[in-house]
């Protein structure tokens, strides 16, 4: 019986990792974005899976300054802020294209996120998030009151995007724009977690001093996520202001950053599957939630609470066990046997 | 001793370091030659590991230089100084704890990839074959330290004695010319401690110069060419360890503690 209670957890954990490591999981998502509209196309059901989608852009490019580099941004609604106002203004002002304000957006995304991230990463941890948290308000409140901007009343009349003469300003156009956006967004995000800059940001991570020891220079490592979260919320931006067509500075409070964070830490930092879920969970929760009218945020609260109270490495936490080659694996159990003293690399 | 009319490859020139009135480290010199084993030896507080600091950067002395390779290294950050060609471990045994195994090796190789974000978004063949590389490399590494144990699995499920070899691993995997290992011995048991010895004469077989702190005077003894002892951030000797163990300053250093275990030792191979 001992043995039952045992092995039916760890085989259900085997189970998990081998579903999570599926190299097509990306594709069922995937597949599941594109056929949603399927089964619901209302106005509505678009504009809550739309922003969902935006959500998870917004999600996994946090996920790279907390998840992977594990610096706490508490300002991360700065960015998409950038994002949305300067192809807002471009786009509105000066009548661009909204595809021809991307790369403006994103040379404003790494600008600023030099900007920010110049000062500020040299600090750690608690007040690395406290100066976060400054310069999210900082750009907030400039928005507010600068005439370009708009001030408090801000941009309206952004137009949807064009492509190729396409129109796809329509709330179904919009959306599988959003999918082919934020599924690139997922995946680039995820490639770059698994690759020698990936690497060294965990290495940040889990040991600076460490990490720095190997020959890794902390500082632009961590501006380079920094540049990296920048990017992917500044593209979400656009997106933003495409699908709303209006943006003022109500839109980038606090409460943004706060529950983009929130997506992050519920579906498991660092882990790509985990931040989407997380991200379509705090998007799309509240909006399952309509039953509960005014109690609704209530009830939010109340089931976040309990999911990090019982599941504290998130809904799917990322898994950092690696599966070697065949090869390699006979290689290292041959030394265990004898131990090799002749080897040089 | 044929190198010592050589140019060193590390040169610390009267270091200094103090911590507020504290003097950590009171005007260390020594020199590293091409291939030595030198060993930093001296009571608890001697201020080894402070000039281990200094040396590479994590601390910045107040006082005195450090040449590696003829270029002043003294003001550089830890990763410039480790991409000149020197790498180390740490005292308190410093893994990516969270990590695999062979992550922990590849940070060795950070410097080295010839990787860059486009390669990594767009898994470009170079992506591909330089992860091959790394891969490869760290196995190799990790065989030439005698790993046992599961490589892909997290660092922090390893035996303490296993963590040891991944952190020299990723150290070696730097490519350094010289290695500095701090108390690479301690909380390993005797056949481990052989296996270490093994394994140090192997690195410096490599061409790798080594500076050790070691409380193990066995295993000092052994593997040094040389031995440098401090005390109270001095040094009071320099010399091959015969010569060192029939000093009598440092007779007198270890000689006048004691309540200190390393007498003993000290005292068991006179």
């Amino acid at each position: 019986m001992t043995t039952n209670l045992a092995t039916s957890p760890a085989r259900a954990r085997a189970l998990f990792d081998r579903i999570q490591q599926n190299r097509y999981l990306g594709l069922v998502g995937l597949a599941v974005a594109l056929l949603a509209p399927f089964i619901t196309a209302t106005n509505y059901a678009l504009s809550v899976m739309t922003s969902a989608l935006l959500f998870v852009m917004l999600a996994v490019g946090l996920n790279i300054v907390v998840g992977y580099c594990g610096l706490l941004d508490l300002g991360y609604a700065a960015f998409f802020a950038i994002g949305a106002y300067v192809s807002g203004i471009l786009a509105t002002r000066y009548g661009w294209p909204l595809l021809a304000t991307v790369p403006v957006v994103i040379v404003a995304a790494v600008v600023a996120g030099i900007v920010i991230g110049g000062p500020t990463l040299r600090l750690r941890s608690d007040y690395l998030a406290i100066v976060t948290l400054g310069f999210g308000e900082i750009i907030r409140i400039t928005a507010n009151n600068l005439t370009i901007t708009g001030g408090p009343s801000g941009i309206y009349g952004i137009p949807g995007i064009m492509l190729l003469g396409v129109d796809l300003s329509g709330p179904v156009g919009l959306y599988y724009t959003c999918v082919v956006v934020v599924a690139l967004a997922v995946l680039g995000a995820a490639r770059l977690g698994r690759s020698r800059l990936g690497r060294a940001w965990r290495f940040i991570r889990e040991d600076e001093d460490a990490a720095e020891a190997m020959g890794i220079n902390t500082y632009r490592v961590k501006l380079a996520a920094y540049i990296g979260g920048a990017i992917w919320g500044g593209l979400a931006g656009i997106l933003f202001g495409a699908q709303l067509s209006a943006i003022s500075p109500p839109s980038f409070t606090f409460l943004w950053s706060a529950l983009i964070l929130m997506a992050v830490v519920l579906g498991g930092m660092g882990s790509t599957p985990g931040v989407v879920l997380g991200a379509i969970f705090i998007s799309v929760l509240p909006e399952l939630l309509r039953e509960a009218a005014d109690y609704r945020y209530f009830v939010f609260g109340i089931l976040l609470i309990i999911v990090m109270i019982f599941r504290r490495q998130g809904l799917w936490p990322a898994r950092a066990v690696e599966r070697q080659s065949r090869r390699d694996r006979r290689r290292a159990e041959e030394q265990d046997v004898r131990k090799a003293e002749e080897v040089v690399p | 001793m044929s190198t010592r009319e050589s140019v060193p490859l590390l040169r610390v020139q009267d270091l200094h370091l103090d911590f507020g009135g504290v003097k950590a480290v009171d005007g260390l010199t020594f020199q590293v030659y091409e291939d030595d084993v030198l060993s930093l030896v001296g009571p608890n507080g001697a201020g080894k590991t402070s000039a281990f600091n200094c040396i590479t950067g994590f601390y910045k002395p107040t006082g005195g230089s450090i040449t590696l390779h003829g270029t002043d290294i003294t003001r550089l950050r830890p990763s410039a100084i480790a991409a000149r060609g020197m790498s180390r471990t740490f005292q308190n045994l410093r893994l990516f704890g969270e990590l695999t195994v062979l992550d922990n090796v590849r940070a060795g190789m950070h410097l080295r990839l010839r990787q860059n974000a486009l390669d990594a978004l767009l898994h470009t063949p170079r992506f591909r074959r330089t992860e091959r590389e790394a891969t490869d490399e760290a196995n190799r590494w990790l065989d030439f330290v005698g790993l046992r144990g599961d490589r892909g699995g997290l660092a922090r499920n390893l035996p303490y004695g296993e963590q040891r070899r991944v952190e020299i691993a990723r150290a070696l995997a730097c490519g350094p010319k010289v290695l500095l290992l701090d108390e690479p011995a301690a909380g390993l048991n005797y056949g481990e401690k052989g296996e270490l010895l093994d394994l140090l004469q192997r690195i410096s077989g490599l061409g790798i110069a080594i500076v050790l702190i070691e409380h193990d005077m066995d295993l000092v003894m052994q593997v040094s060419r040389r031995v440098v002892v401090l005390n109270f951030g001095r040094e009071i000797a320099d010399g091959t360890p015969d010569e060192v163990r029939r000093d009598s300053a440092v007779i007198e250093a270890y000689l006048g503690r004691d309540d200190d275990e390393e007498d003993e030792e000290m005292m068991s191979h006179e």
